[in-house]
């Protein structure tokens, strides 16, 4: 696929990956209709609040220290602002430093949306330039702002030349899409097109793509072995070390529908290879993704050494914990990254998934292929192994804990995680990205389900004493009720 | 006009979906974008029976957006009714249905004779701010379905009572329940209809209340005066939240005399209370009195209602100073001059100055050339605690944002809750080197 970074347009994922929202079937299906390309969306005639493509995207750009985001919107739009200084202010301290990226919005009223207020986005986007000497400024439209039909682009353009520093337009219009890990491939674009430049030196720099860096420490150390030191990205980063991307010797991602756009961009345009494997999460896959990192980077022998090493240490422990977690069944609700990762983590404990909800369905990458999580799960899992694509409906996911009863449900976006448990579900929130990376994350991953379904009483004490938001009618429906036929609209 | 918005201390219209997720029972319909919900329900304590990913939602796509959104909404209504187990439905529109026409009133008039009641409400996020959305809200609950009740007998005694915006004041529900309680103490009866074991019934009882109690500079005005058209409940507005003794015995007083309480029993309830009150302030004047780096001056910055409250009881009570407070909560024009007013008079004269405001980099650099003749205090939202770091005074979060606190049942309303209010501000005084 061509990537054009002279614009702001990047395709949403339903029109550049093919992606879906809803589908409901067994794994065999979908894999087999992803690869034969006949794989359809298909819509709800009922649907629950779910995401915003905004959040995604501007999240991403607001963890890149010392920029800020200008937001032409009304004021509900930038409601994460205070969470996000906070957020990124602690996630700066751990490394020592300070950021003071900022969200300014130009609180539009009603008055604007029929005059128009591109004149006062002029005006904030000067007041943030000089008020918080930003080293970008990325300039978002909102729902409001798209409708109307606002020239961002034009002045962002105007105001790229007349500062000296970058600002860049980015289009943030929720309605674009249902899937809102657009929103990541619209931070990607954002920086590929406003602060990356060719490369003038190789340096021997991995890129690393994740959300919140908690493993840092770990991660700096394991590449020291290789003599190769991380750059995560965004959060903590800077504007210079992004202009950089393009020098580093190659790039990874911590999940695949975060990482896809980033990489394969990079990859195609400036040479950096994407080391594209299942992701480090549980011990086929930090393995097949160390030892593909190794490769591209001629350091087999260290990488090898280091498995040995850490397998003697942790094998013999997460060995001892599978007894116990031996056939337990499993009910999970991801992103379709770790919705495929957690799976095969969870098989390789020894518990069963009996049912997989992805919130939505990547058929393929950017560079075209079936996410290789999808394919390796197709080795390891019985074909018949149940599976929907539902973008966050809660009342399918309550549904589906009905109807199986797992002994776990196992969740990772905020406020998931209370519905099975007021079903009297044990739940556990697999809440950072890096809770289960590595050895020692998936040894700790292993205890933290034992511990969950050996201490039920939360879940127990609350689902005994709680009315279900559902009807009883609906409890006694098909999971699948409410999706229409494919392709009907 | 389009206003510069930093620091972000107020949300949009729809945000106020958080007004009927208080009501329980009740259960918000949006005609909105997928990810307004999950972007404004941003506080804790949202995930009782209904949370925002309960909320059924159209998820206006393009689609909508070049073929209009009506019939996507009816559907969603439709199946709404049939998979939640709700009272009452309240239809909201967000930005995008309200730019392209989508006529929500027409579709939810369609439910009319549903066993379970639909009204609606228009709260695109262009058209004012969370504690304007919360009126509007109040308003059209009000007129579409409390009106359905207009003929239930008057009840001697009984009081409706609303005060600070449901999650936006994030001591709303305990602050309500103090009220409350104060308000029985002097022999009324009071209706509420927000939080545990209220409900629709209660909406339903509105109609037979007296009077109707409105805690708050401004917010929630209109709705209130609409019960007093509608139903003839006669509505005392009173702007101040009382904290402390004075105001809080102020209030009493007033509530007594509009309501015709026993006056005795009112002033044995003063004295009573007052005593209790300083009892503990007598045992921790020390403390207050021999902190050696609380100094005398503070400043808030906050919503109106906390900016009078929390003024009048550190001057009025504590013997404080002003320095300039910040009111951010975008307080409409015509309710400015009030709120003026209300810090303009205090114990001996003293008079605060005000500032109306939505530009948080603006104020912070205010404060820092604030002469505070000692330590600084600042009372406000979670922005300040960085400003208060850098300045190096003592901060304690009382409004939105609140990210690094968390408020389950607490109060800062009455003489207890200015007692919570002074543990606040010395736990946090006492963290810092004394000497």
């Amino acid at each position: 696929m061509p990537f054009n970074f002279k614009n702001a347009n990047v395709g949403v994922r339903e029109n550049r990956l093919g992606s879906i929202t809803g589908f409901s079937g067994d794994l065999e299906t979908l894999a087999y209709r992803s690869e034969c390309g006949s794989l359809k969306n298909r819509e709800r005639c009922f649907s629950q609040s779910s995401s915003c493509l905004s959040g995604c995207a501007l999240d991403q750009l607001i963890g890149i220290r010392n920029v800020a985001v200008v937001y032409h919107a009304p004021a509900g739009c930038v409601a994460m602002a205070s969470g996000e200084s906070v957020k990124f202010r602690q996630i700066a301290e751990r490394i020592n430093e300070t950021t003071n990226s900022v969200y300014v919005c130009t609180d539009l009223n009603e008055k604007d949306t029929v005059f128009g207020a591109i004149e006062a986005l002029r005006n904030t986007v000067k007041y943030t330039y000089d008020k918080f000497h930003p080293e970008a400024i990325f300039v978002s439209t909102s729902c409001v702002s798209g409708v109307i039909g606002e020239d961002v682009d034009g002045l962002a353009d105007e105001l790229n030349d007349e500062y000296d520093i970058p600002v860049i337009p980015i289009h943030c219009e929720g309605f674009k899409s249902r899937i809102w890990a657009s929103g990541f491939d619209i931070a990607d674009h954002a920086v590929l097109q406003g602060l990356v430049k060719p490369p003038v030196k190789k340096n021997n720099k991995i890129i690393f793509k994740n959300f919140f860096e908690s493993a840092r420490p770990e991660i700096t150390k394991l590449f020291a072995l290789l003599d190769a030191e991380p750059q995560f990205v965004y959060c903590n980063s800077t504007v210079e070390e992004l202009s950089h991307l393009s020098e580093a010797q190659a790039s990874v991602c911590i999940c695949g529908t975060l990482g896809t756009y980033l990489g394969n961009a990079l990859e195609e345009t400036y040479d950096v290879p994407y080391v594209r494997t299942i992701n480090p999460n549980g011990i086929t896959g930090f393995e097949t993704w160390f030892r593909a990192i190794g490769k591209t980077i001629g350091k087999e022998a260290e990488v090898e050494r280091y498995i040995a090493e850490q397998r003697a240490i942790y094998i013999p422990q997460i060995e001892e914990i599978k007894k116990e977690l031996k056939g337990l069944r499993a009910v999970i609700g991801m992103g379709p990254g770790y919705t495929y990762e957690v799976t095969r983590v969870l098989q390789e404990l020894g518990l069963e998934v009996v049912y997989g909800l992805a919130w939505h369905y990547d058929y393929k990458y950017d560079n075209g292929q079936v996410p290789p999580a999808l394919e390796h799960l197709l080795k390891t899992s019985p074909k018949d192994m149940k599976l929907s694509v539902a973008d966050q409906q809660n009342y399918e996911v309550l549904s589906v804990l009905n109807h199986y009863k797992p002994d776990i449900y196992f969740s990772r976006h905020p406020g998931t995680t209370v519905w099975a448990i007021k079903q009297g579900y044990a739940a556990l929130f697999v809440a950072d990205e890096y809770m289960i990376f590595g050895y020692e994350g998936t040894l700790r991953f292993a205890k933290s389900i034992l511990d969950t379904i050996r201490n039920r009483s939360f879940e127990k004490n609350l689902a005994a004493r709680i009315q279900l938001p559902y009807t009883k009618w609906w409890y006694e429906q098909e999971t699948e009720k409410f999706l229409k036929e494919e392709g009907a609209r | 006009m389009a206003k510069i918005l930093d620091q972000a201390r107020y949300k949009c219209a729809l945000a106020a979906m958080q007004t009927v997720q208080s009501i329980p029972g009740a259960i918000p319909i949006l005609h909105s974008g997928p990810g307004c919900a999950s972007k404004l329900n941003d506080n804790n304590g949202t995930s009782g029976k209904f949370s925002a990913n309960i909320f059924p939602c159209t998820s206006i796509s393009e689609k909508e957006v070049v073929f209009g959104g009506a019939e996507k909404l009816r559907t969603t209504i439709q199946n709404a009714l049939r998979v939640i187990d709700a009272d009452l439905f309240v239809v909201l529109s967000g930005c995008t249905g309200e730019i392209i026409g989508d006529d929500i009133q027409s579709v939810a008039e369609d439910f009319q004779d549903e066993v379970k009641p639909v009204v609606w409400t228009k709260t695109p996020g262009f058209k004012g701010n969370n504690y304007i959305g919360h009126d509007w809200i109040l308003h059209g609950i009000f007129e579409q379905y409390v009106s359905k009740f207009a003929d239930v007998p008057k009840e001697k005694g009984l009081v409706n009572l609303f005060a600070g915006v449901p999650q936006q004041d994030p001591y709303w529900l305990g602050n309500l329940r103090e009220l409350e309680k104060l308000l029985q103490s002097i022999g009324l009866k009071t209706n509420t209809i927000f939080g545990f074991g209220r409900g629709v019934e209660n909406l339903q009882k509105i109609p037979a209340a007296e009077y109707t109690i409105l805690v708050s500079p401004w917010a929630g005005i209109e709705s209130a005066k609409y019960l007093e058209k509608a139903y003839g409940t006669k509505l005392l507005h009173y702007p101040t939240l009382p904290i402390g003794a004075t105001e809080t015995s102020k209030f009493l007083r007033t509530v007594g005399q509009f309501t015709g309480a026993d006056k005795e029993l009112v002033e044995s309830v003063i004295r009573e209370n007052e005593a209790h009150f300083f009892y503990y302030l007598e045992r921790y004047a020390d403390t207050i009195l021999e902190s050696r780096i609380v100094s005398k001056r503070f400043t808030v910055v906050s919503e109106a209602q906390y900016v009078i409250s929390v003024a009048k009881f550190l001057v009025n009570d504590m013997g404080f100073f002003p320095e300039k407070l910040f009111v951010v909560d975008d307080t409409p024009e015509n309710f400015r001059g009030e709120v003026e007013k209300e810090l303009k008079s205090l114990n001996y004269g003293i008079q605060a100055d005000v500032e109306f405001s939505t530009d948080g980099h603006a104020i912070h650099d205010q404060i820092r050339q604030m002469d505070f003749a000692g330590t600084p205090l600042i009372i406000g939202s979670n922005w300040e605690k960085v400003l208060a770091r850098d300045v190096k005074g003592h901060f304690v979060n009382i409004s939105y944002p609140m990210i690094e606190k968390i408020v389950i049942n607490s109060h800062v309303a009455g003489y207890s809750g200015a007692l919570y209010l002074l543990e606040e501000i010395y736990t946090a005084a006492l963290a810092m080197l004394k000497i």
